[in-house]
């Protein structure tokens, strides 16, 4: 009750200190040029294209995400198997694991000496398969609590009076479900569209070709180009900032319909 | 007076939960604090102990005030409607806490947890921890570590609310054995009037933030100064403006003085009372609590018409 | 709901095949490429002074930023929940969720917009004679910066389900509020916090992206084991790059196993909280 004041003071220091004054800098530095610079930034040909593949693919992913998260939640909450559990945790590897070593692994089988003949290296579809392996658990996770808090007896109530199990999923579960895949969606979407470590390796970073938006910040640092640098990450930041909003909204807005 | 209240007041936000409330607790009394929800009986007892503090006015507990001073120092006793065990302690350490607070003597302790527990009859479950005890054990330990540091004022909040109905009973009459036993000034909080008027010896009727009345249970079922407490303390029939118990309503075959008409329209055997639902010639339906001698000696049935007088009739401005 | 056996079992299938296509196999190719040229090339790997020396980097930067967003994290969550932060909420959620909402070059930018030597700071660190870029003070930055959130958002929901009639219970037996918290709110959360804590070590084990940025990649100086695996894969060391790979993937497994244990629990603290009504009345 009266405790916060010290807790809520230490807390906005450290916040401050660790998050905030970081990006302040990130933007204050995108706007040096002024507005005009910042525009110049951002519509260069490379830059354009960097965020419109990023953007584009990492939407693509999402969508494949919003099907096969939903899929493997409901095998994993509706199913029964042995290994289930191991599967269960399976799918908090991709959080578990370093993207640089998911890069390298998704490089040693989907690359030039694959065991199994596929080479995408260095194409778009590499980095498609990246980041399908760092967002698998996102709409899985967001997907499966609201499956399991489901009440069956709507189902049961629809099974007699006649739906069948299809028409069920789709009219009685799935709007269910929705708030929650979006959610996870969004989640997803974020973690993609700044993505670095696991496609760094193998997607070529050919600019106009296969370089994100985030390995195009990357060069802009490493080339000491901060303006530029900035400015692309003040749009990826926004982006970002949109969808954790949105996120927070669709969370929130699940929750409306539970007693 | 043990405790003083003397004219609080308490908002939460545009919410009025105590509007200028004073009341005297003598020492040693059972008070219970009724009312409906949102009546500001658990605010009031709450801002006893501290966890809340008045926006105005002030409490005093044997003559010191304490308005101001945080609930670690007014020396009293709390009990939660849900307990508030302290679930990663076995029921003897959460019956010590209080006293190993207060850094006693490990011996000290032991044999002050194992007379508690004797007191309230929970020897043996001592190295047992709260998910392995019933709801009922719960708040004997939870009344077990209140009383541990013996405090001036032991205060409980809807202390039965969370029970079965059958505990509950059980309960009230072990509570009332136990303010017996140990007699520290007691005030607690219900909704329920028949918990009130069997376990307390005074009780405080509270509606929107106000008392409406205070006295004994008989005083305020027989002699209730408005229509709220009326309405809220034993049943009552409204007709027109004037109030009406069911055992106040007599049942004659024939006119009697200033006897009305009525209908009869049922006639419920509930056990041990029997209750004769009717209808007054304009309509207005009461209700009479008969025993079961007269109904048979009336021989009542549905649809007979009767007259009926009430014995006792009560009329507020 | 009655599924058929075909629906059933074709589910099942299209799932773990997913799965086992994006994940399984993948992964299964690290001890294959860790051993392609047998056991001594992984041990030269394991006992080179870089891989050491990253291993202790990784280390030290996790030894710091754990403890550090553990404390932020109780002590925050204690202020949200506790305190009164009614308008403000909005502001501290958003902050606390940018570190997972951010891209990790975006973090390691950020970081060199004020530490570096063109920073904000820049001017006064150099004067003083600190490093923060391109060394380990910035490293461990990164790290603390990219973990701070998972230590808050597990303890928030515990600390709103507990409730506070257990404190309130703490302190009309006299405990301090101190004492409270040490005694009653701590156990009583300390689930959420251990799954919080498993969350930010493996988050710290694991970044890459931040620290790349800020660190100058010089080996045995300023690789920490993530970093390490890039060096050497560009350098065509491919054994050393997949043996580290294979260091960092056990540690993640053991991560997963910490996940799936304290997961639970957690989540248990969450429903727990007075389910103590009618429910055990048998037992009396």
């Amino acid at each position: 009750m009266r405790a916060g004041g010290l807790s809520l003071g230490i807390s906005t220091v450290y916040l401050s200190l660790i998050v905030l004054l970081p990006i302040a800098a990130v933007v204050a530095a995108s706007l040096e040029g002024g507005l005009a610079a910042f525009w110049d930034e951002v519509s260069s040909p490379p830059a354009v294209a960097a965020l419109k593949l990023t953007f584009v693919i990492s939407l693509l992913v999402v969508l494949a995400n919003t099907v096969t998260g939903t899929l493997t939640a409901w095998v994993l909450v509706r199913d029964d198997f042995r290994g289930k559990s191991a599967v269960n945790a399976l799918i908090d590897l991709p959080f578990a694991l370093p993207t640089i070593v998911a890069g390298l692994t998704l490089l040693a089988i989907y690359g030039p000496k694959s065991p199994v003949g596929v080479d995408v290296a260095y194409t778009r579809t590499a980095i498609a398969l990246a980041l399908l392996f760092v967002t698998l658990p996102f709409v899985v996770r967001a997907v499966q609590p609201v499956l399991m808090e489901l009440d069956r007896e709507m189902e049961q109530a629809a099974a007699s009076l006649g739906a069948s199990p299809v028409t069920t999923f789709r009219r009685i579960i799935l709007p269910n479900l929705m708030p929650a895949v979006l959610s996870g969606a969004a989640l997803s979407f974020g973690k993609a569209v700044g993505e670095f470590g696991s496609v760094i390796l193998i997607s070529g970073n050919i600019p106009f070709d296969t370089e994100v938006a985030s390995v195009h910040i990357f060069k802009a640092i490493e080339s000491d180009d901060q303006e530029a640098a900035a400015a692309v990450s003040v749009v990826l930041l926004l982006l970002s900032l949109f969808v954790l909003i949105g996120a927070d909204i669709l969370e929130r807005r699940s929750r409306r319909h539970d007693a | 007076m043990s405790i003083a209240i003397r004219q609080v007041t308490k908002h939460f936000g545009n919410f009025v939960a105590l509007d200028d409330v004073s009341l005297g607790i003598g020492g040693g009394s059972l008070t219970a604090l009724l009312g409906p929800s949102g009546s500001g009986k658990s605010t009031l007892l709450r801002v006893i102990a501290g966890l809340e503090e008045p926006d105005q006015g002030d409490v005093s507990i044997l003559g010191q005030d304490v308005t101001g001073i945080p609930p670690q120092k007014r020396g009293v006793g709390f009990v939660f409607q849900h307990y508030a065990a302290f679930k990663h302690m076995t029921v003897r350490d959460n019956v010590a806490f209080a006293l190993k607070i207060r850094k006693r003597p490990k011996e000290e302790i032991r044999s002050r947890v194992d007379e508690l527990l004797a007191l309230v009859q929970l020897r043996g479950f001592a190295d047992r921890y709260p998910a392995q005890l019933s709801g009922g054990q719960r708040q004997r330990m939870a009344l077990a570590r209140a009383l541990a540091v013996e405090p001036k004022v032991l205060l409980l909040d809807e202390p039965f609310g969370a029970l079965d109905a059958q505990v509950r009973k059980e309960l009230r009459g072990w509570l009332r054995r136990l303010h017996e036993d140990v007699s520290v000034t007691t005030v607690f909080v219900t909704h329920d009037q028949e918990e009130a008027m069997e376990v307390a010896d005074r009780v405080a009727v509270m509606n929107e933030g106000r008392i409406e009345q205070t006295g004994k249970p008989r005083d305020l079922y027989e002699h209730p100064a408005n229509e709220f407490v009326m309405t809220f303390i034993g049943a009552v029939n409204r007709l027109g403006d004037s109030f009406v118990r069911p055992h106040d309503v007599e049942i004659h075959l024939t006119p009697d003085g200033d006897s009305r008409e009525a209908i009869v329209k049922r006639v419920l055997y509930l056990g041990f009372e029997v209750r004769v639902e009717l209808a007054l010639r304009d309509g207005q339906e009461l209700w009479a609590q008969v025993s079961r001698n007269d109904v048979e000696g009336l021989k009542l049935a549905p649809g007979q018409a009767i007259h009926i007088t009430a014995t006792r009739e009560q009329v507020f401005a | 709901m009655r599924e058929s056996a075909l629906s059933r079992y074709g589910l099942r299938f299209a799932a773990l095949g997913y799965l086992a296509t994006i994940i399984v196999l993948p992964c299964s190719m690290i001890l294959r490429k860790t051993f392609q040229n047998g056991v001594e090339p992984v041990l030269d790997a394991l006992t080179d002074p870089a891989f050491v020396h990253a291993l202790q980097l990784t280390l030290v930067a996790v030894l710091i930023a754990v403890p550090a967003n553990t404390i932020f994290g109780v002590v925050c969550a204690m202020a949200l929940v506790r305190g009164n932060v009614k308008r403000g909420a909005w502001f501290f959620n958003s902050a606390i969720g940018l570190p997972l909402a951010l891209s990790p070059v975006v973090v390691g930018l950020s970081l060199i917009l004020v530490y570096g030597n063109d920073g904000w700071l820049g001017t006064w660190l150099v004067e003083n004679g600190i490093q923060i870029i391109f060394s380990t003070p910035g490293i461990v930055l990164a790290t603390v910066f990219v973990t701070l959130p998972f230590v808050v958002r597990e303890v928030v929901p515990v600390l709103r389900e507990v409730g506070t009639d257990q404190e309130e219970a703490s302190w009309t037996l006299g405990a301090s509020r101190w004492q409270t918290f040490w005694r009653i709110t701590l156990p009583a959360i300390r689930w959420g916090v251990a799954y919080g804590v498993v969350l930010t070590t493996a988050r710290a084990l694991g970044e890459y992206g931040a620290v790349a940025v800020v660190s100058g990649r010089l080996a045995g100086q300023t690789e920490t084991l993530t970093i390490h695996v890039d060096e050497q894969y560009l350098r065509f060391n491919e054994v050393a790059a997949y043996t580290t790979s294979l260091v960092l993937a056990l540690l993640a497994v053991f991560t997963l196993v910490a996940m799936n244990v304290f997961k639970p629990r957690a989540q248990e603290e969450v429903a727990d909280v007075d389910s103590d009504s009618a429910g055990n009345e048998a037992l009396r």
